[in-house]
């Protein structure tokens, strides 16, 4: 057995966003000994970024329905979501909610005391009649506060944290049992296996794969590359959700909530063109069916700004009193990054990539699932992965804006329920494999050893490049398998990635270094799963295969990284207690 | 553009130095961690922290041409050259701007951040009227950044015994909010010569705050509370 020394724990999680923390809080509380492992300080995690709201059913506005809510989460998915998970989420979205209120959230409020919500994009009322209030909201501040509030509770509940420090792979025994990871402390260099009962993966998204992406420098994909590494597939790569309103040229991420609140978008005309493309909830369309339009505007020359490669988000006409008050930041953001002041010009803004729909394959109690010996969904012992490194599937070809902080809520909750219903503490750890950590320390050495390579910033740069152009809103056969090729060649540089830098204390360019091996994989795996997917289906546009098509693509793609390899299984149409919504054309 | 910064590599360094960069940035670079990233690009062993880029996350505080605040919400075309910086002061340096928060931590958890309230939960939300949400407004905010507690001279001189205005703000964060219960043993733990009083009201913080909160009002409240609760 490798030298490496072993702590031992009930639980690991790793990441300490919305989930993660989430599901620790379950744990901790239920008196198991649980260790969060995050690469930052737990309230820095992408998680603060959320803006918006969180979806959920509480008819504190207007009548309201969990089943429409599911429906609308359906039907913004394309059908490619499962209905069982999307029925458990939809139903269980006001009871976390309330749960966040009472831990302490910071909730903006209606006259009558009761949390205020806001429309979003794609939500409505009875079957898409007429759009609904259902995004819970604390200002345009609702991940930070909802980030923070969930640290608070931990640090209520003696969560213990280890606060910069990166797994780097999982441990897994010859059964395929999944024993924790092999973790990284970044200050001291310190290599260390972390070994638990249950390993729960909350290692958030991956935008980081390119160039314009809405997602903070450490949404590398980490949690991806390690289950890829250890055999794991990887569900619905190509399904990458285009915020539409990144602020144009920063990649700075404006809120739906302002067109919640009653902003529009306008081309190069001043025409307000989201009338021609959703006739009904116009610019409250779901975000694919934005994206493409804003696209397609552009590229038929109606964009504005000199080059004319932008659309402009106009906001003035809400008054300086609800800007203030709903969405201050968006205001302190277009002032920074964008030099308007939204009380008086639009700001201008594309499409950026946002959202990873697809991951790590999960039931709705948050175990990893895998094909074996028949069975699509075979669970991996000892596994769980939530929030956006993973997949339910509650957003299949599309999330609509709000579902993800419910999400994270719901299945962190539920998968922290799930383990302690598991009795941990009375079962003794395994006997660790002789070969624990090796794959990790070969990691680890061959970064060190290398010389003649290229640094992993300019290794880095070029795959987030190629993405851009190879994935894009729009995407086609050429694009697409260029894109594969272009991508194995650069996973071949970054084999061959060169660390200058040897020190031990917080060498900040071996991590970047680590992280380029969880980029590879994750950019493989979307570019792989979209050459291959000959349909569009919500976050997925083929110019060349313009429809979708249920008949041969109505179901899940799975990539493994042995062999490139791809498989596919069935999509779960059948909800768990109500009758099922079946495909039908999506319009807005 | 030019720079000077501060490096220290406990390998490597008996001392910490200020070291010179020159660079030609890109139009796009805007922001003063656009311009860090640059010089990473070039010179992997500078260390620093980012993650969101956008000011919210709280992770790229540092000394600034001698004022605290965040890289990524700095402008680099307000910058004097060479832009000189430095770690954040008064914390241990771990390397170059990357310093050990420990302690400000430690002061944060010691206020007991989270709510207290111990009746059992209504089946849906607990109420709480706009005009109570507003009293929290200016406080939950707070990224925990530390530029004010770092730019506290009443912190640097005692960061074990003073919580500092990061922490104070958060204090007055639960004591403002209507549903919480425990106000009272908040204000017992606060009255102390040093956790509460060695703020003398210099208003460092409220200056460099990157989100434009002021610890030093939240302060005062708590002060006035004790005052009121005494006569």
């Amino acid at each position: 057995m490798s030298a490496l020394p072993v702590r031992r724990f009930d639980v690991i999680v790793v990441g300490a966003g919305g989930s993660g923390m989430r599901a620790s809080l379950q744990l901790a509380e239920a008196g198991l000994s649980v260790a969060v492992l995050s690469k930052v300080f737990p309230t820095r995690s992408h998680t603060v970024a959320a803006q918006g709201g969180i979806g959920a059913s509480l008819g504190n506005m207007s009548e309201d329905s969990w089943l429409w809510h599911m429906f609308d989460t359906i039907k913004g998915s394309d059908w490619l979501g499962d209905q069982d998970a999307i029925e458990f989420m939809c139903r269980m979205a006001p009871k976390v909610v309330y749960e966040l209120e009472h831990f302490g959230m910071p909730f903006d409020r209606n006259p009558d005391g009761t949390i205020y919500q806001r429309p979003f994009g794609g939500h409505s009322a009875n079957f898409g009649e007429k759009p609904v209030q259902r995004a819970c909201a604390a200002a345009d501040r609702t991940g930070h506060a909802m980030l923070h509030t969930l640290y608070q509770r931990n640090v209520r509940a003696r969560t213990q944290f280890f606060v910069e420090w990166m797994a780097l792979d999982l441990v897994r025994a010859a059964d395929g049992e999944v024993l924790g990871v092999v973790a990284y402390e970044m200050e001291t260099g310190e290599v260390m296996i972390l070994q638990a009962k249950a390993t729960v993966f909350a290692t958030g998204g991956a935008g980081r794969i390119f160039a314009a992406s809405t997602n903070a420098f450490i949404n590398t994909g980490d949690g991806l590359g390690m289950a890829a590494r250890a055999g794991i597939p990887l569900e619905d790569m190509e399904f990458w959700q285009f915020h539409p309103t990144g602020v144009a040229g920063a990649g700075v991420l404006i809120t739906e909530g302002v067109r919640g609140e009653g902003g529009i978008l306008l081309n190069g005309n001043g025409e307000r063109f989201m009338e021609r493309y959703a006739p009904n909830l116009k610019d409250l369309a779901s975000r694919d069916v934005v994206s493409r339009s804003m696209d397609q505007e552009i590229k038929e020359g109606r964009g504005c700004g000199p080059n004319k490669d932008h659309v402009l988000l106009k906001l003035d006409h809400l008054g300086p009193e609800v800007i203030n008050k709903r969405l201050p930041s968006i205001r302190e953001i277009a002032i920074k990054f964008a030099n308007v002041d939204p009380i008086r010009e639009p700001i201008p803004v594309v499409p950026t990539i946002h959202y990873m729909m697809g991951g790590i394959p999960t039931n709705i109690h948050g175990e990893v699932v895998a094909p074996r010996d028949g069975n699509p969904s075979a669970v991996v012992p000892g596994f769980y992965a939530v929030g956006e490194c993973s997949c339910v599937s509650v957003h299949g070809a599309n999330r609509l804006g709000t579902n993800s902080l419910v999400d994270l809520l719901v299945f962190g909750r539920s998968a922290g329920e799930h383990i302690v219903a598991q009795r941990l503490d009375r079962r003794p750890h395994r006997e660790l494999p002789r070969d624990a950590g090796e794959t990790a320390l070969a990691r680890l050495a061959r970064i060190d050893a290398n010389a003649g390579g290229e640094s992993t910033a300019a290794i880095a740069r070029d795959l987030r490049d190629t993405m851009q152009a190879h994935c894009g809103v729009f995407r086609n056969h050429e694009l697409l398998t260029a894109g594969v090729a272009k991508v194995l060649e650069i996973e071949q540089r970054a084999q061959a990635v060169v660390l200058k830098d040897k020190s031990r204390t917080f060498n900040t360019a071996r991590v970047e270094a680590l992280e380029l091996d969880n980029l590879v994989e994750t950019a493989k795996a979307t570019v792989v799963s979209a050459a291959a997917r000959r349909e569009s289906r919500g976050a997925q546009a083929r110019s060349d295969f313009p429809a979708r098509n249920d008949a041969e693509w109505l179901k899940h793609t799975l990539w493994y990284r042995e062999g490139n390899r791809l498989d596919y299984k069935p999509v779960n149409l059948k909800p768990l207690s109500v009758e099922a919504f079946p495909p039908k054309a999506r319009t807005y | 553009m030019k720079f000077r910064i501060y490096r220290y590599d406990p390998e490597a360094d008996a001392a910490p130095r200020l070291q010179e960069y020159d660079i030609p940035l890109d139009p796009h670079d805007r922001m003063l961690l656009d311009a860090l990233v640059r010089i990473k690009s070039i010179d992997e062993t500078l260390a620093f922290r980012r993650s969101c880029r956008e000011g919210v996350c709280g992770s790229d505080a540092m000394n600034i041409n001698g004022r605290n605040g965040l890289a990524c919400t700095t402008n680099l075309r307000e910058l004097k050259e060479p832009v000189e910086l430095r770690p954040l002061p008064g914390l241990p340096v771990i390397r170059d701007l990357i310093v050990d928060m420990s302690q400000f931590f430690k002061q944060y958890h010691s206020i007991r951040p989270y709510l207290v309230n111990d009746t059992p939960p209504p089946e849906k939300e607990r109420l709480q009227s706009p005009e109570d949400r507003e009293e929290l407004d200016g406080l939950y905010e707070c990224i925990l950044c530390a530029c004010c507690s770092t730019a506290c001279p009443s912190f640097w001189w005692n960061p074990d015994k003073f919580v500092g205005p990061a922490g104070l703000l958060q204090a007055y964060r639960f004591v403002a909010d209507s549903r919480d219960l425990g106000v009272n043993a908040r204000l017992d733990d606060l009255e102390d010569p040093y956790r509460l009083f060695r703020c003398h009201s210099i208003m460092n913080c409220a200056d460099v705050c990157p989100k434009g909160l002021n610890p030093n009002k939240a302060i005062a409240r708590i002060k006035d509370l004790l005052v009121k609760r005494a006569v």
